[in-house]
């Protein structure tokens, strides 16, 4: 009842994009495990893996848009929920290697023993069961967003401020990761994952549901936003985007409204970046970067801020762009992501979204016109 | 005749002179004559002869006799000393010290000496420096003595001691002297009690490990006294380190300084977000390497004044592209914080993959000029000179940039766009090109800062993005649009950064800081000295 609710307050474009979404999550993994090897209409291995990772860039494109466009809060540091959500999926990995790790140890994992580790962290404890790992990842990166915005929020840090302040966060938990006194791998990360609830990371089907889970895990993000963006304290949001001290004025407990779009946008990409480290094998500290978070907003800002789809239309084509270009012409990749940076804020302030909606009112009012 | 009188007696002096020098040399030959020839007897009385001559060349000869250095040639009896080179021997005349040719050891006669003539001729060296009448010679034969702990010399050290006018070699010896003295097992309590008063004194870590040593060994009065003292030295030491930690923190906080000066500028006062601020740094830290590359090539004689012509031009290069950017990116930008930071950061990859297109994404080698190198030591503080120059430098910069800003016609411009746009325009300011101006001028700092940095980091197009968080954070931590914000902060992150590191390591001390500043600016937003007034918002 709830979802037939929410699903029918999203406009008719959205519906049809979450069913596309769905279409896509589950027709390219079904062609590639249904059709035989020969079939031109078989999506290869390479494309499914690519397809997933490009799923939960979308989703953490979409957790960036829920708090920068419709509640005007740049964070340049939102890859760190990313990241945090892939560590605790990768301490749930490392644990289900068990024995098959390179030194056989039955309680550590390969690099605490290299690392002469004599027992397990403390707060690795739990992570050998996926029902404990998978509330962590929500709850870690949720209660650092929660303390981060509560207290700058609360302290009215606002603008480029709060950017700096969460690029600093990430920087410093990109150092905090690197070092080998974490134990969370250091330098090298978590990677060699064997199994995922008891299937193995390899092979094809597992690749298929996880491709699958990441689609609809995207789809679940895209109606909650709707919901929230659409409903009362959704419009409250975008108001205090616009003109925040009016709102404070008006009444309003504007922190409030920050912190919670904050908190949920984090969960989610904390979610997404789970999703993402069984794909790609590997998490380490390099997630972490400034850089990664920076270019999530331009995926949001390629694809258009303040609307649903954008993100996501965002994620796919820069991604698509950079393996693309960082394959056939590498050195051209960073030319043309910078240059992708200076004309999206120079020339399309609304991202791709925007210009189909200006063009498409134009052929709009050309029409209205030919009919008078 | 009156006239030449005072002529006269000058030459009678240099004449006597002259004599001196000659009565003097044919002394020491005579005297080394004595020692190499006739038995072993002979030689220990020739030995205390030469050293009770006061003759500085002796002590080489008395050296070289009792390394086994001494020759005769056996061609013209001439004494000589061979040093080993190659398979030869290098000769030099023993009384001249002018070299003579080499010689294989067929050819000469070993000055032989036994184990109790070596005593003597190290009492003999030692005595003969102590006593020599170049004061350098004598403080660096105590120094050296003090080094040794050689109970033979303490005879030749009182004796230098009695005789010692210059108050600070007199220390030194009387140093050397308590450390003979500790060292000796059998010397009395009362002695060793006054010579652990002389070693505190001394306080560096050698006379801490001359007092631990005697801690251990000694007991009753003498091991407390000496533990006493050990531990009062371990205070003062502290108290050196805690100044080299500051001293460490100040270098590191003009770096800051450097780097994060030009971002107060543009971030301060035109509330333009620059990320690409660190890659300005990087293009002046490049100017500094091509630069050194044309004067390799073409006038290598210019090399210790490279980077003084580098400067201008990291200044022009990196203004002029500032320039370029704010007319070309950054002008349609305004009012736009956060759009200026995404577009700002893109123009950063292209010119970091520019300069990799270019350059070549391997560090580039950029030499220091001879005076930039070497370091010298303060009391206990070890200062590099080229950390010296890049505080000293760093200071010019800010204080010349207060200046243009307080003093010139310029400065008022830019503090009066700043403090009211729509005003200044309409009191005749040309805004755009004070924007402009104001644009070149941050970047044209950070490409100076890029020639200083150049020399204590990796000259890469990475090296913009290592500083452009860190100079963030002292811009935000010293206060948005405060120039002398900037400088406290910078030297406040810097100082608080080295005490951090002894204690959590130098990643966790970083972190510890960047933590430190979130938290701050939830406490103070507008960081630590806050602009009051219209101007703030």
């Amino acid at each position: 009842m709830i979802t037939r609710f929410l699903w029918q307050g999203m406009t008719r474009n959205l519906q049809l994009f979450v069913l596309l979404v769905l279409a896509v999550g589950i027709l390219v993994p079904l062609s590639n495990l249904l059709l035989p090897p020969e079939s031109p209409f078989r999506t290869p291995s390479w494309v499914l893996q690519l397809m997933g990772k490009y799923l939960c860039y979308a989703s953490l494109a979409l957790a960036v848009d829920l708090v920068w466009g419709f509640c005007g809060i740049l964070t340049l540091g939102h890859a760190a929920f990313f990241a945090l959500g892939g560590y605790c999926m990768g301490m749930y990995l490392m644990r289900q290697i068990g024995t098959r790790g390179v030194y056989g140890n039955p309680l550590l994992p390969d690099f605490m023993v290299f690392l002469n580790y004599k027992e397990l962290p403390w707060f690795w404890h739990g992570f050998d069961s996926f029902w404990f790992a998978a509330p962590m990842i929500v709850l870690v990166p949720s209660v650092l967003a929660l303390a981060l915005g509560w207290f700058a929020f609360r302290s009215r840090v606002t603008g480029v401020y709060l950017s700096i302040i969460t690029q600093a966060m990430t920087f410093a938990l990109l150092l905090a990761f690197f070092r080998n006194d974490m134990g969370l791998g250091g330098n090298n990360g978590l990677t060699d994952f064997k199994d995922i609830l008891g299937y193995s990371v390899q092979s094809d089907t597992t690749r298929a549901v996880l491709c699958f889970a990441s689609a609809l895990a995207l789809a679940i993000f895209l109606v909650i936003s709707a919901a929230v963006v659409g409903s009362r304290f959704g419009k409250a949001l975008t108001a205090v985007r616009d003109a925040e001290s009016r709102m404070r004025f008006l009444g309003y407990r504007v922190e409030r409204y920050k912190l919670f779009v904050f908190v949920l946008s984090a969960a989610m990409a904390g979610i997404a970046g789970a999703l993402y480290v069984p794909q790609v094998g590997i998490i380490n500290p390099s997630e972490f970067s400034p850089g990664n978070s920076i270019e999530a907003v331009l995926w949001v800002a390629v694809g258009g801020r303040g609307t649903l789809i954008g993100p996501v239309i965002g994620a796919f084509v820069v991604n698509f762009g950079k393996t693309y270009l960082t394959g056939a012409l590498p050195e051209v990749w960073l030319f043309a992501l910078g240059a992708l940076f200076i004309v999206v804020t120079l020339l399309l302030p609304k991202g791709v979204v925007g210009l189909w909606n200006q063009f498409r009112s134009r052929s709009r009012e050309r029409q209205a016109r030919a009919t008078a | 005749m009156l006239l030449l009188r005072p002529f006269s007696v000058l030459l009678s002096v240099l004449a006597s002179l002259v004599l001196a020098g000659a009565a003097l040399a044919a002394d020491l030959a005579t005297l080394v004559g004595n020692l190499t020839s006739g038995g072993l007897s002979e030689r220990e009385a020739a030995i205390t002869a030469l050293a009770a001559s006061g003759d500085e060349r002796a002590a080489p000869i008395l050296e070289a006799l009792g390394a086994g250095q001494l020759y005769i040639r056996t061609s013209d009896k001439l004494a000589v000393i061979g040093r080993v080179d190659g398979n030869r021997l290098a000769l030099t005349e023993a009384v001249s010290g002018k070299p003579t040719g080499t010689a294989v050891e067929a050819d000469l006669d070993r000055v032989r000496v036994n184990n109790r003539l070596r005593g003597t001729i190290e009492a003999a060296v030692g005595s003969l420096t102590l006593m020599s009448p170049n004061a350098r010679v004598r403080l660096n034969a105590a120094d050296s003595l003090f080094k040794r702990r050689d109970a033979t010399a303490l005879p030749a050290l009182d004796q230098a001691l009695a005789a010692e006018k210059d108050p600070r070699i007199k220390r030194a010896m009387s140093e050397a002297r308590a450390a003979i003295v500790l060292a000796t097992a059998d010397s009395p309590p009362a002695q060793k009690l006054a010579a652990i008063a002389v070693v505190r004194d001394r306080a560096d870590r050698d006379s801490l490990g001359i007092l631990n040593t005697v801690a251990a060994a000694s007991d009753g009065e003498v091991k407390t006294a000496a533990a006493a003292a050990a531990g009062s030295i371990e205070q003062t030491l502290a108290a050196w380190q805690m100044a080299q930690n500051v001293w460490y923190g100040i270098s590191l906080g003009s770096v800051l300084l450097l780097a994060a000066i030009g971002l107060a500028i543009t971030f301060g006062t035109m509330g333009v977000i620059n990320m690409a601020h660190g890659e300005m740094v990087m293009l002046g830290a490049y100017t500094t390497f091509v630069v050194q590359e044309v004067i390799r090539t073409s006038a290598p004689h210019l090399f210790d004044v490279s980077l003084a012509i580098a400067l201008p031009l990291a200044f022009v290069v990196s203004g002029a592209i500032g320039i370029l950017i704010e007319r070309t990116i950054i002008r349609f930008l305004y009012g736009r914080p956060l759009d200026t930071l995404l577009a700002t950061w893109g123009l950063s990859l292209v010119l970091q993959q520019a300069v990799r297109s270019i350059f070549g994404s391997s560090n580039r080698e950029v030499g220091a000029p001879s005076w930039m190198s070497g370091a010298f030591q303060l009391g206990q503080l070890n200062i590099t000179y080229g950390r010296l120059w890049i505080v000293v430098f760093a200071l010019i910069v800010f204080a010349s940039l207060i200046l243009l800003l307080r003093k010139t016609p310029m400065g008022l411009y830019m503090r009066a766009v700043t403090q009211n746009r729509p005003m200044a325009a309409a009191v005749g300011i040309r805004t755009p090109r004070v924007d402009a101006l104001t644009f070149g001028l941050g970047s044209g700092i950070a490409g100076l800062a890029g020639v200083a940095l150049s020399q204590i980091d990796n000259v890469s197009p990475n090296l913009g993005q290592g500083y452009i968080i860190d100079s963030f954070m002292v811009v935000v931590f010293g206060g948005v649009g405060n120039l002398f914000g900037t400088l406290i902060g910078a030297l406040t992150l810097g100082v608080v950064n080295k005490f951090l590191e002894p204690y959590a390591g130098a990643v966790l001390g970083k972190i510890l800081v960047l933590v430190f500043i979130i938290m701050f600016i939830q406490r103070r937003p507008r960081g630590l000295f806050a602009l009051k007034g219209r101007s703030v918002e």
